[in-house]
């Protein structure tokens, strides 16, 4: 007698010993401490901070560490603790002008107030495989003086507020309201731009680098100049209720991108460039690229432009961004499905056996 | 229960209680409008999407010291998915857990009812993947949201009729739409249609929770619920020439299972409560 699968408690339990034993790996090499991980692998740790919603290198390590590398894991891991952490406070808006930068380059102005300053890119780099870092070579010794990280401390005005002065592009105003939580309101269409900049924000990097580059192949076209990207720390602040002044309460280092997008004719007659805005945790360039041209794909109902592709159509990009979401729900194919398959055989079979057997009335 | 059998650091269910007050809201609201998809703030489990995490929020909202907890999936308790839930809701209340249907005072399930008639004191939690019956016809939420205000159910009865007309049957076999008090057509989550009748009527509350999705929707108990059809296609369940190869049972709803590698099969009942019930009395009688 046949017994459908039992004991899958023991099962389960044996599959995560054995998934420790395959992340700890081979017990004569060193195990990679979580301070590693945060210190020389900080762009998987930015990602999965950007993604994971929380600002916490050490966190966001450990996720990588238990996650065993795999990414979309980790910003799993980070949200399911996120959720658990209460709120005391929301702080004031971040100001990107007064960030100590970092990297500060504009793809729009040959030079400008501030500089250009490229600080640590991959930019420019040949990708040619190091072979030196497999030796493990002492590549330290070798870095030069000038290679020490200098961050510019004045106040350095951003490319997009001096188009504004001008009034050569869209302003972008603070409407004082509260802005959307999509962690704690469910999603609703069509969405403020405050909910989609978070959705964005928490969006998968490679689905957003897909849909922009869609765009800059034709599908919703925005016409993109890279107006600004800048890369530094930034002074979190909040104010205490009863307090009722600000309070800082340290600082966060994030990635911001802002484009400019082709002008259009706004209601008051002028024309304008528009823009697309990007932001993310740590350093994370390519993703707030993707985000700055998608966050401009989805203004087309607001600049009257003809809703034709996919970066384009609000639900489709936010209620699909989202890789926790997105893993989990591809993923759960893999759950029993045993009774929904049952019913389809027991209907296939019916619809063959009715097919096959000539009925009486026809004649032969 | 008591708190020390709970994990440390944790409250009770997981969830903070601003958050299960806020499942309760809309569990009230959803028990007000049968049928009606209610948004909630559905919040991140420590589950993946897809695995019962709406389930499981509607249960942890409503859990409480008293209660027996009971879970299953595709009908069986010992599923790898059941058994990972009943472990996260052991550790996490302490509650008592069972396997037997009519101990069980919250039930959470995937894909199936009971086979044994559920009782008014008993709350059925389904987990559901997509709640929106018309997602398929209509992949836009502002259209079907429209489409429900309006009573704009066409569709969903031209597509049925398609499926007539192409195989002769109607061509959905699970996840089989009903509609609830005469007004929402409302998806049942991807129970067998063999289940449907065990809803219209039913002294339990059911209750259905969507965590990807983000909504919760309920069946007061003694509510109707009728599968959609028509006149002459009346809606008809699943029925087997076999019976279980187990127990015997020629009423439930049987699992196929391959016994070689030339195609042989045996039935077995899903619900292995069921079954199991049904070996000891007949070892009684014998």
């Amino acid at each position: 007698m046949y017994v459908a699968v039992k004991g899958g408690e023991k099962a389960i339990q044996a599959a995560h010993e054995l998934l420790a034993r395959r992340r700890r790996g081979n017990p004569e090499q060193p195990e990679v401490a979580v301070a590693q991980i945060q210190d020389q692998l900080s762009l998987a740790v930015d990602r999965v901070m950007t993604e994971g919603s929380v600002y916490d290198p050490e966190l966001a390590a450990l996720a990588i560490k238990q996650s065993a590398g795999d990414l979309v894991e980790a910003i799993f891991l980070l949200r399911a603790y996120r959720t658990t952490l209460n709120r005391f406070y929301s702080s004031e808006p971040i100001d990107t002008d007064g960030m100590a930068i970092e990297r500060r380059i504009s793809a729009t102005y040959k030079d400008l107030p501030g500089g250009q300053v490229l600080g640590p890119t991959f930019d420019y780099t040949h990708r040619l495989l190091d072979f030196t870092l497999l030796a493990e070579g002492n590549a330290e010794a070798e870095l030069s003086e000038h290679a020490t990280a200098e961050r510019m401390e004045e106040v350095v005005a951003r490319v997009s507020s001096l188009l504004e002065q001008e009034q050569l592009m869209v302003r972008e105003e603070d409407s004082g309201a509260e802005p959307a939580d999509i962690t704690r309101d469910p999603p609703t269409y069509p969405a403020d731009r405050s909910a989609r900049l978070q959705a964005l924000v928490r969006g998968d990097e490679g689905f957003l680098l897909a849909l922009g580059y869609s765009t800059q192949r034709g599908y919703g076209r925005n016409h993109p100049f890279a107006g600004e990207i800048r890369i530094g720390e930034v002074g979190v602040s909040i104010i205490p209720e009863e307090l009722g002044f600000e309070v800082d309460i340290g600082s966060i280092r994030v990635s911001e991108c802002e484009m400019v997008n082709g002008f259009k004719r706004q209601a008051d007659g002028d024309v304008k460039f528009t823009r697309g805005y990007g932001l993310g945790f740590g350093q994370c360039e390519r993703k707030v690229m993707a985000m700055a041209l998608v966050d401009r794909a989805l203004q087309a109902s607001e600049h009257d432009e003809e809703i034709t592709s996919p970066a384009q159509q609000e639900e489709f990009v936010l209620s699909h961004c989202d890789n926790v979401e997105a893993a989990g729900f591809v993923s759960h194919l893999k759950l029993p499905h045993y009774v929904d398959f049952q019913s389809e055989l027991e209907l296939l079979r019916r619809i063959r056996a009715a097919e096959s057997t000539p009925t009486e009335e026809e004649p032969s | 229960m008591s708190a020390d059998n709970i994990r440390a650091g944790y409250n009770f269910a997981y969830l903070d209680e601003q958050t299960k007050r806020m499942i309760r809201r809309a569990l009230l609201k959803a028990v007000a409008i049968p049928g009606y998809q209610v948004p909630f703030g559905g919040r991140e489990m420590p589950m993946p999407y897809g695995w019962g995490t709406g389930g499981m929020q509607v249960t942890a909202a409503i859990i409480g010291a008293d209660d027996c907890l009971k879970v299953i999936d595709q009908g069986a308790d010992d599923t790898t998915n059941a058994v990972s839930i009943r472990a996260f809701f052991r550790d996490l209340t302490g509650v008592a857990t069972t396997e037997r249907t009519e101990e069980a005072s919250l039930i959470q399930t995937r894909h199936r009812i009971p086979e044994k008639a559920l009782k008014e004191d008993q709350i059925l939690v389904y987990q559901v993947p997509i709640p929106e019956p018309l997602r398929f016809i209509e992949p836009s939420e502002v259209e079907t949201r429209k489409m429900h205000e309006l009573e704009d159910y066409g569709v969903m009865h031209i597509k049925l009729y398609e499926d007539i007309a192409q195989f002769g049957h109607i061509a959905t076999s699970y996840a089989y739409p009903v509609r609830v008090n005469g007004r929402y057509v409302m998806d049942p989550s991807p129970i067998p249609k063999f289940d449907n009748p065990k809803m219209h009527q039913s002294p339990a509350l059911q209750l259905f929770g969507a965590g990807r999705e983000k909504r919760i929707y309920a069946i007061p108990p003694y509510t109707d619920v009728r599968s959609l059809d028509f006149e002459d296609h009346p809606f008809e369940v699943q029925r087997w020439e076999a019976s279980c190869a187990i127990c015997g049972s020629r009423d439930s709803f049987l699992d196929e299972v391959i016994m070689d590698d030339k195609g042989g099969h045996e039935f077995i009942c899903s619900d292995t409560d069921y079954c199991r019930t049904r070996m000891a009395e007949q070892g009684e009688i014998a």
